[in-house]
């Protein structure tokens, strides 16, 4: 006798129904994206060993918002360095040679360290949230060890009744190989 | 998207399969050259650890220190070291911006050693303390007496500096390992699969994924470039912000910074000679990349040639007799043989790279940049240790200084330190980038035939 898992669903889930391509050449996936894009399809996924401009064009995706964190966590890092060397300054304030007791200059060198620290750590951050989090549905669909090494992919979900046209369209294009998942 | 190279200068004949499996045999058995290489730094590595703790047992009275030379061996290999250092996100972050298509096969290399060069520099000035239980006072916290540290001290930018640098240069090296290790996952079994599945973080290389992945490198890329030149610049200040006669100069930064990249790059030419003979890596690591990296030694060489030239002008045409005298003692007095080796080894050494033929000679490189890495150390112990035991205040204050057997140990121990972790590394994760090796060949398509 089994008993219910309620986690199962989010620790295990079922694998997406759907169509996996494989493509031996750049421009033969390159083609099955746009094809795609045309018959309407949409949440599709490409593989690819390496970034290409060319199947980005293709892709025509949105600007990635890693950016923002970058952005952020540099403006954060720099307010921090500023508000760290500056109270600190005046909490304990020892007069050396006569020098101002909170002095800009050298703590320019506190702001510029702490604002490339944390915008790199919010990069990283941003790369966690945007890549990682997306991975774990990610992992229902099907994939190829050769997608890392030599060869380009597309993953189309669609259900197994309707995935003819699909395998059509992608043979058309020059898949070499063509299978349900 | 980075420029592709002539097909004859990255390699010939090599396809996206060749690459894959070239990178992924080098985590394979690598032969007994390896092994030997790796014991030789695990026992200097030992000897260093006992003599560190000869020093923690008798204090820092072992260390030779003597009136006024209190920085000497310990601050000198921390120099050292950090400008090793600087050169491995040069080549990965500036070459980046500026596409330079042959970094691909050679900045793995660079920055794994950027980062293990680091670690080894963090070491000395805990070493250097003497008292290494209480380094965390280093540390802006609260605490029960109020005291915080002092920002306008060249000491507390530098720990701010290179605690930077360490964690920009580790989350590069991560974020460049990524895609790789997906691909040698996919390639290989057992208990190195289960590793590589955990470390390669669920990468697939999917459109959504390259689309942040791209970016992300960038900005980190951005990021690191000003560090690179700020993090030897505020190494500099460390003396340059002092009142000693032959650092007092702000030629220091500049100075610094170059003959860090220099350094660094005869270190990459250095690890690299061995690494790619051990691993058979002939084909993606050919002449023509040598042959770039001995143009960056050529140039930053020769800026190191001109702050040499300029800082004794400046000491003679200037005048101050301090500053004089701290010159005269370098090239004439009782460490001449210091200021000689760094000067014929930093300055006129590079002068061969002019020629073609001992640029694309790699066993010629390998020779120059082991001087290179000679005269580099010498150079800070020259800087450090020479210039305040010349100090010409006072006469009670000419004790000199005399290296202890402790402290060569503990520099011998820097470098098994290094060359065990750099050894593991390579050994274990992709020392060549898969994916940006791949990105510099023509793409197969159909209508030139495949990889045409």
């Amino acid at each position: 006798m089994s008993f219910p898992n309620p986690l199962a669903r989010v620790f295990r889930p079922p694998p997406t129904p759907g169509v996996l391509a494989v493509f031996g050449h750049l421009d033969a996936a390159v083609d099955a994206v746009i094809a795609l894009k045309r018959g309407g399809h949409q949440g599709f996924t490409v593989y690819s060993p390496l970034p290409r401009h060319e199947l980005e064009h293709a892709l025509d995706q949105p600007v990635s918002p890693v950016r923002m964190f970058t952005l952020i966590g540099g403006i954060a890092g720099c307010s921090i360095g500023a508000w760290v060397s500056l109270y600190m300054s005046y909490d304990w304030p020892v007069q050396v040679g006569g020098k101002t007791i909170g002095s800009i200059p050298p703590y320019v060198v506190i702001m510029f360290e702490m604002t490339v620290l944390f915008g790199a750590l919010t990069t990283l951050l941003g790369i966690g949230f945007n890549v990682l989090l997306a991975a774990t549905h990610r992992g229902t669909i099907a994939y190829d060890p050769r997608f890392s090494n030599d060869k380009f992919g597309i993953f189309v979900p669609v259900a197994a009744a309707q995935s003819g046209p699909v395998e059509t369209l992608l043979k058309g294009c020059g898949a070499d190989e063509v299978r349900r998942a | 998207m980075t420029p592709t190279t002539a097909p004859e200068r990255t390699t010939s004949r090599v396809t996206y399969d060749v690459v894959t499996r070239t990178i992924a045999r080098t985590l394979g058995n690598p032969g007994r050259g390896y092994y030997l290489l790796l014991g030789t730094a695990v026992g200097l590595f030992a000897f260093g650890v006992i003599c560190l703790l000869y020093l923690l047992r008798y204090g820092l009275g072992m260390a030779g220190y003597s009136m006024p030379t209190y920085w000497a061996i310990y601050i000198t290999c921390f120099v050292f070291w950090v400008g090793i250092a600087h050169s491995g996100t040069l080549i990965s972050a500036i070459l980046f911006l500026f596409r330079s298509g042959w970094r691909t096969a050679v900045y793995r290399v660079a920055e794994i050693m950027t980062v293990f060069a680091v670690m080894t520099a963090g070491l000395f000035p805990l070493i250097h303390i003497g008292r290494q239980w209480f380094f965390y006072w280093l540390v802006p916290y609260p605490n029960e007496r109020g005291l915080w540290p002092n920002f306008k001290s060249p000491l507390v930018w530098d720990e701010f500096a290179i605690g930077t640098y360490f964690t920009v240069s580790t989350c590069f090296l991560i974020m460049g390992l990524i895609p790789d290790i997906a691909a040698v996952r996919d390639v290989a079994t057992g208990w190195r699969r289960k590793l590589y599945t955990l470390t390669a973080i669920g990468w697939r290389g999917t459109n959504e994924q390259w689309r942040h992945y791209r970016p992300a490198y960038l900005y980190l890329a951005a990021l690191a470039t000003p560090l690179v030149l700020s993090v030897h610049s505020v190494v500099s200040w460390d003396f340059a912000m002092a009142q000693v006669p032959a650092w007092h100069e702000t030629l220091f930064a500049p100075y610094f910074v170059a003959g860090a990249i220099y350094s660094g790059c005869a270190m990459v030419i250095t690890l690299l000679v061995p690494l790619r003979k051990l691993f058979r890596l002939e084909q993606l690591v050919t002449v023509h990349h040598f042959e770039n990296l001995a143009k960056l030694c050529l140039l930053t060489g020769m800026i190191v040639c001109y702050a040499y030239s300029i800082e004794n002008f400046v000491a003679w045409y200037g005048g101050p007799t301090p500053e004089r005298q701290a010159f005269w003692y370098r090239a004439f007095g009782r460490f001449w043989w210091g200021g000689w080796t760094m000067n014929i080894c930093n300055a006129f050494l590079p002068w061969l790279l002019w020629f073609k033929r001992v640029r694309t000679n790699i066993t010629a490189l390998f020779v120059i940049a082991f001087f290179v890495n000679l005269g580099m150390w010498m150079e800070r112990f020259v800087i450090i240790a020479v210039h305040l035991a010349g100090e010409p205040f006072a006469p009670f204050v000419r004790a000199g200084y005399n290296a202890t057997w402790a402290d060569w140990g503990i520099m011998a121990g820097s470098f098994g330190w290094f060359f065990m972790w750099f050894l593991l590394f390579v050994k274990n994760f992709p020392s060549v980038s898969v994916a940006e090796v791949k990105e510099e060949l023509p793409p197969p398509r159909r209508a030139a035939g495949k990889h045409a």
